[in-house]
């Protein structure tokens, strides 16, 4: 039976209407993966003989330090690890045990990257304490099985807790707690839990401690399971209260406004866009960091302006550039309705504009950097708005990646909304300015490189009706394989 | 009001579609129906210029579709869920499309108060998204949303199906005004034959892309359409 869904698997995987993005992203991944692993075999050796230079006893060294190593463990795999969905409701009518069904859901999880990890940071650890250090066998292996149930069963309490996302802040704020609580020499937990570790090695029946726990932690979660089987219970869905918003003040600003009060609720009420655009923090928070220059290396003018147009950038590439992909799912009724082309993509035009008017506001902070910096915020502004903005659009009828907007899956996890393609498309948005700003500020002196950004942008603003329609042209030719490529969902 | 001339569609060979020659006059009830695969939808979604034709033409009131926009203030249709946004309530959906016809608040809550009885107090104020409503109350919205703004010309996928019998019932009283206004040209298709000639003046059936059956509505048609489709 495992056999036929591995089968099932497979098909899902390489059907997928995004399979060569997929494949891509795939080989990236696996590329990383091969990499932890060996950074995670390299730490496993290197303990050893680190604490054995240092006259340390390695065990009751790890052990001491483990209780921080399975609370991250839990926090990463909740952030990161993804829990393997087969479509389950086709199935539940067939003849297949329920079980056979959950064992296989449950069981894959186990040999996910995050439960194999540990096995190469632990297993080269434990035979050089057998090989080298002259520790007993016996013991070292019981303590090695003891470690190993207890990474099983932050497994099955991820699987737990899947769908509540937010748990992982209060694991971090613990993780963080106990750690200033112990730096501070305040309260330290190791000492507590130390001596329990210890004890998987010393006493060789306490291995039978976490074994035990394990196995019923397994009978719950398999309980859990079976219980959540139903269409009305785990595989219902989330309903969440709707509330009708009118956003009356948007009205002023006619069918704009309409559109607007639109892509509002979009990136309101559906989680996808939500994540999407608090990724773009990061773009504006990383853009502070150069701009401030606080590290050393990145106080020059080149790492400035790029921080410069990161800042104001930063909606415009997670958001803006998957412009017509977030209507993928109703892009037949705006294809079909009393839409002119123009209006709809000079719509989405204003969107980005604004965001990038509001993010240009927000970095009203780096006058604090001097006004060479603020200058660069407003120069970069005014090329993101003039020449960037009609990018993200052109280069977001080519996208054509239907988005589910409904998937609840995690913030990070299996495709992401942040992907290689979105990265490869940042470049030329990049790169251009750059390359502008450097021209100026090497050959004509201070300042002239900020005035030749501003220049091209506003520059773009004067072409805005030549570019629009070429644009409008565009989605125009466009317009039929990109319905048809929507339809292919997932 | 619509002309269509030697319109064909091809997919890697396969014609799916090809219509010589058919007018549809203005304030007609046009009914279409046919098995699975017979064209249905794709007639539709051409008329809609969301699908290329390989060959020949649509005009809509003189507007070539696929040249033009202009067929779009005076067109509206629901052919599926992908016309419906569904991270909106109900209320929102009616009022956004009210915007894109021009139409305020008032005219759309007036048109949302005639058709109380068709939502069976099942729609409105239920604190429910579109994609949190049942398949059949999805519908309801959909259809009712293609009457905002007194369009012209209505096109309607599949209507009956998903709804229950006193909706259906309903909806037949529906498109019959509709269809006594002369100004209104609506094109149902439907698998029901009683529904369709019931509410079609004018009954077209298809087959494997081609035009196989054109009646006027009469007391035998319901008859001749069995005749045909029993196999």
């Amino acid at each position: 039976m495992f056999s036929k869904f591995l089968r099932l698997e497979w098909k899902s995987f390489t059907r997928s209407a995004s399979f060569t993005g997929n494949m891509i992203l795939k080989i990236f991944m696996i590329i990383g993966k091969i990499n932890l692993a060996i950074l995670f075999a390299m730490g496993g050796v290197g303990m050893f003989f680190i604490f054995r230079d240092e006259k340390m006893n390695p065990i009751q060294t790890v052990n001491r330090f483990l209780i921080y190593y399975f609370l991250a463990d839990v926090t990463i795999r909740i952030i990161f690890q993804s829990i393997p969905v087969i479509n389950i409701r086709p199935l539940l009518p067939m003849p297949i045990n329920r079980g056979t069904i959950i064992s296989f859901i449950m069981g894959k999880t186990f040999v996910s990257i995050f439960t194999l990890l540990p096995a190469f940071l632990f297993i080269p650890f434990a035979l050089l304490l057998i090989f080298k250090g002259d520790y007993p066998a016996l013991n070292v292996i019981l303590w090695m099985v003891s470690l190993w149930a207890i990474v099983y069963i932050n497994n099955l309490i991820n699987l737990l807790l899947d769908g509540k996302d937010n748990l992982f802040i209060i694991f971090i704020a613990v993780i963080a707690g106990l750690g200033s609580l112990h730096y501070y020499n305040l309260f330290d937990v190791t000492q507590y839990t130390g001596p329990v570790f210890d004890s998987f090695y010393n006493t060789p029946y306490m291995f039978l401690l976490p074994v035990i726990v394990l196995a019923a932690v397994w009978k719950y979660t398999f309980t859990y399971f079976t219980k959540a089987m139903y269409l009305d219970t785990g595989l219902k869905g989330k309903h969440t209260e709707a509330v009708t918003q009118n956003l009356t003040w948007l009205n002023r600003f006619g069918l704009m406004g309409t559109f607007l009060k639109n892509d509002i609720k979009l990136i309101w009420r559906n989680k996808r866009p939500r994540t999407t655009v608090f990724q773009g923090v990061f773009f504006y928070a990383y853009g502070i960091l150069l701009l401030s220059g606080v590290v050393e290396q990145y106080n020059n003018p080149y790492w400035k302006i790029l921080g410069a147009l990161s800042i104001t950038n930063g909606f415009m590439f997670t958001f803006g550039q998957l412009v017509p992909s977030w209507d993928s799912a109703y892009y037949p009724l705006m294809m079909s309705q009393n839409i002119k082309y123009r209006e709809y993509i000079s719509a989405k035009w204003w969107l980005i504009v604004i965001a990038t008017a509001v993010t240009t506001l927000l970095a009203t902070v780096c006058l604090f950097f001097g006004v060479e910096a603020y200058l660069m915020v407003l120069a970069a502004a005014i090329y993101n708005m003039g020449v960037n903005s009609h990018l993200a659009l052109l280069s977001g009828a080519f996208i054509k990646t239907p988005i589910d907007l409904t998937t609840t899956q995690q913030a990070f996890g299996g495709k992401k909304a942040f992907n290689i393609k979105a990265i490869l498309l940042v470049l030329p948005k990049l790169i251009l300015p750059f390359l502008v700003f450097m021209y100026g500020d090497k050959l004509l002196g201070k300042g002239a490189g900020i005035a030749l950004v501003a220049a091209l942008g506003i520059l773009g603003f004067a072409f805005r009706n030549i570019v629009f329609k070429a644009i409008e042209k565009v989605y125009l030719s466009e317009k039929y394989s990109t319905i048809d490529a929507y339809k292919q969902k997932n | 009001m619509i002309q269509v001339n030697n319109l064909t569609k091809t997919y890697k060979g396969i014609t799916v579609l090809n219509i010589g020659n058919l007018e549809i006059q203005k304030g007609e009830s046009f009914g279409l129906v046919g098995n699975n695969g017979a064209g249905k939808t794709t007639f539709f979604s051409l008329l809609l210029d969301l699908i290329e034709p390989s060959t020949g033409s649509i005009t809509s009131n003189g507007i070539q579709v696929n040249k033009s926009e202009g067929w779009k203030p005076f067109t509206a249709a629901f052919i599926d869920e992908t016309f419906l946004i569904g991270y909106l309530t109900p209320e929102e959906y009616f009022y956004f499309i009210g915007e894109l016809r021009g139409q305020d608040k008032q005219a759309v809550d007036e048109l949302l108060k005639k058709h109380e009885d068709f939502f069976n107090g099942e729609i409105l104020k239920k604190k429910k998204y579109l994609r949190d409503l049942s398949k059949g109350n999805q519908k309801k919205v959909g259809i009712i949303a293609t009457l905002i703004g007194n369009p012209e010309v209505i096109i309607l996928d599949e209507p009956f199906a998903n709804l229950d019998p006193t909706t259906q019932f309903r909806l037949k009283k529906i498109i019959k005004d509709l269809s006594d206004d002369k100004n209104v040209t609506i094109l149902v298709s439907s698998h029901d034959l009683a529904h369709t000639t019931e509410v079609s003046t004018r009954i077209v059936a298809m087959h494997k892309g081609e035009v196989v059956k054109d009646i006027k509505t009469s007391a035998e048609t319901l008859q001749e359409l069995e005749d045909f489709f029993a196999v």
